[in-house]
């Protein structure tokens, strides 16, 4: 096994950067692809569980007086920084890089499952083990993306907005889309398949790097499991809540007069 | 015991194969499946008729020849190997269907025979020690720590039948590579070929076109070893360092393995 011989380095395209040459192989083998797509997963679910707590300040309802919580800690973000950083500085650099993991995770996903089905028996082996969660992952990921998609026309761009939405508003925005019983519903079908994905997903990355232990494995298990489940139940308690009506009503949410100067909104 | 059996008969790789019906009667529930299958045979050569053919060796459940798919499931209902599974395991009456795995991987050579050759080609790739022949040296002057013989031993049971190819949804072989390269890593016999062999084995691995691990774990719900999956955890782990090892070679930082 006198592996690395100098001359297959040197024949083909010494121009290339080594380092370069080294990722190019690396994303080239089926399990270093798939170190990619754990990586950039890991970077995917440290976002949505700090978005899962950040949802949480929904819960502390519209402040007397003053402006609601989750408002606030939305001006939060977007000032963080100054005046050291632009507006929405660091914001736009979280967002760039979700962007950037988001694609590799994406393309990666696609080019093994590409792969997987290439090799797939001819006949569909019967389910003896298999999770539920493992077996819907092509199908949970193609409906986030779709989710997402939606989500960021809704709550971010303001594009889509079946019920009247306010810049900055974040709670009366929240409050007032979640009283219609359909966006409730998407957003709960959403939660589910976000259990499914990340079910499967947070115990499978720490076996795709190589962090798991033989002895822990049941424990990782156990722990991604439980992580995906209050992760989904922050997430769910929003919705649930505005829509069963145990949080209060905005203070000075959209009222129908606002709907024209909204629809008018980029 | 009597059974109903839909068996795969294929002449050769190139044809078209396809099911047929036989019934086999007076089976003695101690029979094995292949045994069972010889029973078979015999009615079949004194009808005049070709013999089914299929692979076998050792009997006993340790040299992984068998490739059956009993009623879809690689080695039938028990997780031991065909001839380890006994036609008391069935219902009396039972109708059984047995085809030869069906991975693009494993070409059919003739009725339920196929040929598993890249399994050879990936032990090939890193699957052995570099040792030279010659006086041996005396074996306590290499001390392993009990428990890494035991951790090798648990990996070095594979048979390489192919049973975990033949589960997997993705045809992947990852659960016989990560046996095979956990064998051999865990042991100080191993360890100066380590990186090389990840990488080396990995690379066969995909060269074969067997696909990825997304940790169903259907393999080793049917490995007759009981080989877990935590041996394709412990191969991710050799192959990060491995590739680790060859961007710091290729820098000249360290020697090349």
């Amino acid at each position: 096994m006198s592996s690395e011989a100098p001359s297959l380095a040197g024949a083909e395209g010494s121009a290339q950067q080594p380092r370069l040459r080294w990722l190019r192989e690396v994303w080239d083998s089926s399990l270093g692809k798939k170190i990619f797509v754990a990586t950039t997963g890991v970077i995917l679910a440290a976002y949505v569980i700090l978005h899962a707590l950040g949802n949480l300040k929904a819960l502390q309802g519209p402040n007397s007086g003053g402006e609601a919580s989750i408002d606030e800690y939305a001006h939060f973000l977007r000032t963080v920084g100054g005046p050291a950083i632009p507006e929405e500085g660091v914001l736009w650099i979280i967002r760039l890089i979700l962007i950037a993991a988001l694609a590799i995770h994406v393309v990666g996903v696609m080019q093994l499952v590409k792969r997987n089905r290439a090799a797939r028996p001819s006949k569909r082996p019967p389910v003896i083990e298999r999770s539920l969660a493992s077996r819907t992952m092509a199908l949970s990921g193609v409906l986030l993306l779709a989710f997402i998609v939606f989500h960021i026309l809704q709550f971010t761009t303001l594009t889509i907005h079946p019920t009247p939405l306010a810049e900055g508003e974040i709670y009366a925005n929240v409050y007032g889309a979640f009283q219609e019983w359909w966006i409730v519903a998407i957003y709960l079908i959403a939660v589910a398949f976000l259990f499914l994905h990340l079910r499967h997903a947070l115990w499978s990355l720490l076996q795709t790097l190589g962090w798991d232990k033989p002895n822990r494995n049941p424990t990782f298990r156990r722990g991604a499991t439980a992580t995906a489940a209050l992760v989904c139940i922050a997430f769910a308690s929003v919705p649930i809540l505005c829509f069963s009506g145990v949080l209060p009503e905005p203070d000075d949410g959209p009222t129908a007069a606002q709907v024209a100067t909204t629809g008018a909104a980029p | 015991m009597n059974f109903k059996l839909r068996v795969w008969r294929q002449p050769s790789e190139g044809n078209e194969g396809g099911f047929e019906a036989h019934e086999v009667s007076g089976v003695d529930p101690e029979a094995s499946f292949l045994e069972m299958l010889d029973i078979l045979n015999e009615k079949i050569v004194a009808d005049g008729g070709d013999p089914i053919a299929y692979d076998r060796d050792c009997m006993e459940g340790v040299c992984g020849s068998c490739s059956l798919l009993i009623d879809g499931i690689p080695h039938g209902p028990r997780q031991v190997t065909s001839c380890q599974t006994f036609m008391r395991d069935f219902p009396d009456g039972a109708e059984i269907s047995v085809e030869p795995f069906r991975n693009s991987a494993f070409p059919v050579i003739r009725d339920l025979v196929v040929d598993r050759s890249p399994l050879d080609r990936i032990i090939e790739a890193g699957g052995y020690i570099s040792v030279t022949s010659g006086p041996q040296p005396e074996p306590n002057t290499n001390p392993v720590r009990p428990e890494d013989q035991e951790h090798a031993m648990d990996a070095a049971i594979c048979i390489g039948c192919g049973a975990c190819v033949a589960a997997c949804p993705n045809g992947s072989a990852m659960l016989f590579t990560g046996a095979k390269v956990a064998h051999l890593n865990s042991l100080p016999q191993g360890d100066p070929e380590r990186f090389d062999r990840a990488h080396g084995m990995v690379a066969q691995h995909d060269e074969e076109g067997f696909g990825g691990c997304t940790n169903f774990g259907e393999c080793q719900a049917v490995c007759p070893q009981e080989i877990s999956i935590k041996v394709i955890g412990e191969l991710y782990h050799d192959y990060r360092q491995a590739m680790l090892h060859r961007l710091r070679a290729r820098r000249g930082a360290v020697k090349p393995q």
